[in-house]
């Protein structure tokens, strides 16, 4: 009898509750903005941040209700930002697409090693043994891959000791630049096909003495530059990408062989 | 029952009983939802509306259905369904009214569902053989004392921010660590006696 009775109370609690949640329900109704739905199908879903915005639901509600521009979603891409354009009714206005890059080439063999490092995978528990870095250069990656375990986006993967990125996948999100904690990473326009792919602000001299590959800062590029668009900052080679006309004299002179050009 | 036995309940559920530092329920929203003294009031504030409402309707629950039906064994069971149609309630509620509160609290609203500091206050208006007036306050009260201990420790983990120590206790450790000091601060109400 017991059975039967507590069977009975608890599904009339259950039912009665059911109902009043129900009724609830239809008198606390929130419309939802049917835009920030439409908006919402638009974005690439993978709730990177790169916008600035907690997920991909934060930024559809903000652009909604117009308080965010629509072209934010690096990860979507202008179409997206155009379609989304279209959804509020306003002009796009222009993405440039990012992509995420590397500036050093200190790969295994290469950058000398500071010590032998054999702990756990991770870039800032190998900067924790004095020097701030697993190899002699300070300013070199250190290759335990913080970035690649950010990426959302596998664009990212540790090549012989140095993280490298693959452009056809790399949405621009910035994911791996906050990841990275000696600041290596940065973001460049995906036109942008030179690079230097060194950053040690060291003399040549020294340079010379730890890595195979590290600018010297000899200013051979800087010369040669048709456009003014490389200039030797404190040591180290560095291209505006504003001025650069991609025409890769400086990566035919240079002698460390550091200044890449990507094949179109 | 008197006055003055409302008023040890209250001034108990408060200070003397703290539901976080003394009773240790409700410890998950107290860590998680205090990095902020914002959130940590709204947090609080919404603690207390269920612990009073849930504590209210639970009372009535158990006095006129389940002790005549010789159910109290099902109790737990029975309170659970309550406090979770009870938080729905009033998660729709201030979706509508308070938006703003509404996506402050976000995931901990849910969260409060499973928060036994509400399981525990009615558990223990039953074990207390509290009666309605007893369970509403003990419930409002102890409501307060979360409130009390949560925006308390939001305020210091609002200073950790700027203090210095290891680079190893980052985050969770040093967050435990001054949580444990707050409460040893409140054990010097321990054994206090009133009237």
């Amino acid at each position: 009898m017991s059975i039967l009775y507590a069977v009975l109370v608890l599904g009339a609690l259950g039912a009665l509750f059911g109902a009043l949640l129900a009724f609830a329900g239809k008198i606390f109704h929130v419309e939802v903005d049917p835009k920030q739905a439409a908006v919402r199908e638009c974005l690439a879903g993978a709730n990177c941040g790169g916008c600035g915005y907690p997920g991909c639901d934060g930024y559809a509600a903000a652009v909604a209700k117009g308080e965010a521009p629509c072209n934010k979603c690096v990860a979507s891409g202008p179409e997206a930002a155009a379609r989304i354009a279209e959804i509020m009714g306003v002009a796009a206005g222009d993405t440039e697409k990012m992509v995420a890059f590397v500036p050093c080439s200190g790969c295994t063999g290469v950058a000398e090693p500071r010590f032998n490092y054999t702990g756990p995978e991770d870039c800032r528990a190998a900067m924790l043994f004095g020097g701030k870095s697993s190899k002699l250069c300070t300013f070199a990656c250190i290759g335990m891959g913080n970035c690649a375990k950010a990426c959302k986006f596998d664009a990212m993967h540790v090549v012989n000791g140095v993280a490298e990125v693959d452009r056809s996948k790399c949405v621009g999100c910035g994911a791996c630049v906050d990841a990275c904690p000696k600041d290596i990473v940065k973001l460049i326009p995906e036109k942008q096909k030179i690079m230097v792919g060194c950053r040690n602000q060291d003399k040549g001299g020294q340079v010379m003495k730890i890595c195979q590959v590290g600018c010297i800062g000899c200013m051979k590029c800087q010369r040669e530059c048709p456009a003014d668009a490389i200039h030797v900052e404190n040591n180290v080679a560095s291209i505006d990408p504003e001025k650069c006309i991609q025409c890769g004299t400086c990566a035919a002179v240079c002698p460390r062989k550091i200044i890449r050009k990507l094949e179109p | 029952m008197s006055v003055t036995e409302y008023i040890s309940i209250a001034i108990g559920a408060i200070l003397i009983n703290n539901f976080i530092f003394s009773q240790f329920l409700g410890c998950c929203p107290f860590l998680g939802c205090s990095s902020k003294v914002e959130t940590a009031s709204g947090m609080g504030l919404a603690v207390v509306f269920v612990m009073g409402l849930a504590s209210a309707i639970c009372y009535v629950v158990n006095e006129f259905i389940l002790v005549p039906l010789g159910l109290a064994f099902l109790k737990t069971l029975a309170f659970i369904l309550v406090i979770a149609a009870l938080v729905q309630f009033v998660e729709m509620f201030l979706k509508k009214a308070v938006p703003s509160l509404y996506s402050a609290l976000g995931i901990y609203l849910p969260l409060i569902t499973t928060n036994c500091a509400v399981l525990g206050v009615v558990l223990l208006n039953v074990q207390n053989g509290y009666d309605f007036l007893g369970s509403v306050i003990y419930g409002i009260t102890g409501g307060v004392g979360f409130l009390l201990a949560i925006v308390l420790f939001a305020s210091v983990r609002e200073r950790i921010r700027y203090a210095e120590y290891p680079e190893c206790f980052e985050g969770f450790p040093i967050c435990l660590v001054s949580a444990g000091l707050v409460a040893l601060a409140f054990m010097g109400f321990s054994g206090m006696k009133i009237f």
